[in-house]
């Protein structure tokens, strides 16, 4: 999907750290790339967000290891919640890392 | 009482033999049966690398089991696998009530669509090759917006 894409397209980390310098260039942008978000399981129809899921999961957790926060992916409160579970519980049984540096 | 259903994953060292993991299973199976709860069915996800390190091992053989059982039959489970010095790593979830919810919504959404279409005059079940296709427009669409923080 096109989905990988998001994650190479900056990813959540890195979005945050060249956010500061020079508000104008970051205004130029906002008007170039904004999009309309879409929570990815409301779209797609996902009921089920599972542990399991190592794919699925994937996206939502960028290369620090951090869980991408609900304004940058889009997902919608209730699914952002499950998918917050999700990742805890895959983290417990090293599917997803905590961290990595 | 004892309709619940619970998920057990456990990872073993990655130079355990098939036996071994065989043993712990029937391990597993010998408490199940003996607190009046079943397993529902097995998973051995073999030999897949971990996303961190657990006991200086890199990689670990994953079992999964989804048991129908009580609580207790978890708590007991989950006791005796903390005292195995041959499983790094375990963890039980309970998933039934998750599985309800996710049931039905299911259902809501596909016969309220059903519903819909009826009323429509189309027959109940999208068509093959029916409205927007789904690499369209939209198919940009899902990226993350990191601009806008």
């Amino acid at each position: 999907m096109a989905f990988g894409q998001g994650r190479s397209g900056g990813g959540g980390g890195r979005g945050r750290g060249d956010k500061k310098p020079g508000d104008k260039e970051k205004g130029q942008r906002r008007t170039l790339f904004r999009r309309r978000k879409v929570c990815k399981f409301c779209a797609d129809k996902l009921d089920d967000i599972n542990y399991k899921d190592v794919k699925l999961l994937g996206p939502f957790v960028p290369e620090r290891g951090k869980i991408l926060p609900r304004r940058i992916s889009g997902t919608c409160a209730m699914h952002q919640r499950k998918l917050q579970l999700a990742i805890k519980r895959a983290r417990q049984i090293a599917l997803i890392p905590y961290v990595t540096d | 009482m004892s309709d619940r259903q619970y998920e057990l994953v456990y990872i073993l060292p990655p130079d355990t033999t098939e036996q071994a993991v065989t043993d712990l299973h029937t391990q597993v199976e010998a408490v199940v049966s003996k607190m009046h709860g079943q397993i529902e069915k097995t998973e051995n996800w073999g030999r897949r690398r971990m996303a961190y390190e657990i006991g200086h091992h890199k990689e670990g053989v994953y079992v999964l089991d989804v048991i129908n059982g009580s609580g207790e039959l978890m708590k007991e489970l989950d006791r005796r696998l903390k005292v195995m010095d041959l499983v790094i790593r375990h963890m039980v979830v309970r998933v039934d009530e998750e599985k309800k919810v996710v049931d039905r919504t299911r259902t809501k959404r596909t016969t309220e669509s059903a519903r819909r279409r009826v009323k429509r005059g189309l027959p109940a079940v999208r068509q093959p090759g029916e409205g927007r296709s789904a690499d369209g427009e939209d198919a940009e669409d899902d990226r993350f917006d990191v601009g806008e923080v």
